[in-house]
């Protein structure tokens, strides 16, 4: 829907990608809607501990808002929670998952451009965040169809250099050409990494299927690191940047496989 | 900005007014034109303030709040209690808690909060510093006054995680309704916590 068709007054529902302070104890929010896209908008005196709005508009929330659209941008009068951060609150990892899912869409969709689909992504993932049994998992199903959602599907039927179909044996993966190499041209790309069998089959698996079929595939350890470098390339040169959150999500698995060794020698 | 009709250091001046929070090219011309009206040492005493602040102001060793003694006014009172240190995001935090009279420890001020998405990890904040001060085994609690938020609440987190090892007891300041505040009005993740954290009347 582009602004003209849009009211000046408009309800609509809406999650909160990321706020910023502005001005004496007002936040400037990134909100992501189903018809409007992304839309910045002013939540004033949200910074103040009485202020209706604050509590409703924390990064994650869904929340149904009214917005008036102002010149450079929307100004919230009303907001309600429709699905609330609590059960990721003391969870500092899945937290942080969160952020990075917020952060992706912030970085790959564009203000007024309607993609109901990928709402529906962000909506389902963070809801099912607190309960992922691995959300790890839930990151890769969520990257790959964001990917898909966004134009940026790799190929990954056939060689995205000479078109024939892929054997079942190590591929290799190029970001610059956007997919899956066979064996014989991979020599021509120098950025191009091995791909397991594995890995093209579960990437091949989250382009197509629902998130509950995603949640419920058991990733071994060496499967999950080599799908997450895998994407995390992809996206960063897709994005021509990094994601910012990435930082932390490392630091923390860090420290997390710190504290399992340090258990597990104690025990 | 183009300033190309006014005089250069008046453009000068209200370039850099420009770079200040909250200050729009108008009100930095606004105040510009004003400072050229004012007296001579109305001007004077406002730089000498600006340049005093910058040369005398700096951050106490001890809790990384803003002072101009070392360690800072707070840190040097011996009647405050040194086993309680209460860890806020912002230096102006302190003012507020002092307001409340209520509060007799130290502080710890973290100069932020950890927020993934604008790229401040734990390395941006004074973390490593506050865990050295309670490896001196003097503090006995630690008061985590991070803001409500959830960018507070990574960082309150992330700071329990790290104390894990230490013998300090870790809180943090409680949530729920502000007083002079209508309930229909109040978010599911306050009212939640004021449920939980709901206390006998006596």
């Amino acid at each position: 829907m582009t602004s003209a068709e849009r009211p000046r007054l408009y309800s609509t529902e809406a999650i909160v990608l990321r706020q910023t302070p502005m001005g004496e104890a007002d936040r400037l929010l990134t909100l992501y809607t189903p018809h409007y896209g992304k839309v910045r908008a002013m939540a004033k005196g949200a910074r103040r501990v009485k202020s209706r709005l604050g509590g409703h508009l924390e990064p994650l929330t869904r929340v149904r808002v009214l917005l008036a659209q102002g010149t450079t941008f929307a100004v919230v009068s009303q907001a309600e929670t429709l699905g609330n951060t609590l059960a990721l609150r003391g969870d500092l990892w899945r937290m942080t998952c969160g952020f990075y899912m917020a952060e992706l869409v912030d970085r790959f969709a564009q203000e007024e451009q309607e993609n109901g689909a990928l709402y529906r992504l962000l909506e389902e993932s963070v809801a099912a965040l607190a309960e992922a049994p691995d959300p790890d998992t839930l990151l890769r199903f969520f990257e790959t169809r964001l990917l898909a959602l966004m134009g940026f599907l790799p190929e990954l039927h056939q060689c995205a250099s000479c078109g024939m179909a892929l054997a079942p044996v190590t591929n290799s993966f190029s970001p610059a050409v956007g997919g899956a190499l066979c064996p014989a041209c991979r020599a021509q790309q120098a950025l191009a990494r091995p791909m397991t069998l594995q890995a093209l089959k579960v990437l091949r698996l989250f382009s197509g299927c629902a998130l509950e079929a995603a949640l419920a595939l058991r990733v071994p350890e060496p499967l999950a690191v080599e799908l997450e470098h895998l994407l995390r390339q992809y996206i960063r040169y897709v994005l021509e940047r990094d994601v910012r959150s990435t930082e932390f999500l490392d630091m923390l698995r860090r420290e997390m496989r710190e504290d399992a060794f340090l258990a597990q020698q104690r025990a | 900005m183009d300033h190309q009709h006014a005089a250069a250091p008046l453009a000068r001046l209200i370039d850099e007014l420009h770079r200040l929070p909250g200050v729009g090219p108008k009100t930095a011309q606004r105040l510009a034109y004003h400072l050229v009206r004012a007296p001579k040492e109305e001007v004077q005493s406002l730089a000498e303030a600006l340049s005093a602040m910058k040369e005398q102001v700096f951050f106490c060793s001890q809790c990384h709040n803003l002072t101009d003694v070392e360690p800072c006014a707070i840190c040097g009172d011996g009647q405050r209690d040194r086993s309680t240190v209460c860890v806020v995001e912002q230096a102006l935090d302190i003012l507020a808690l002092e307001r409340t009279r209520r509060y007799k420890g130290l502080y710890h001020v973290l100069h932020g909060a950890i927020s993934p998405m604008n790229g401040v990890g734990p390395g941006d904040l004074t973390i490593a510093a506050l865990e050295g001060r309670l490896r001196t085994g003097a503090v006995k609690e630690l008061i985590l006054a991070t803001n409500p938020n959830l960018e507070g609440e990574a960082t309150a987190t992330y700071i329990q995680r790290q104390v894990r090892g230490l013998p300090v007891a870790v809180t943090r300041l409680a949530r729920g309704l502000p007083s002079g505040a209508d309930l229909e009005y109040a978010d599911e993740v306050t009212l939640a916590r004021a449920i939980e954290g709901r206390q006998v009347m006596s």
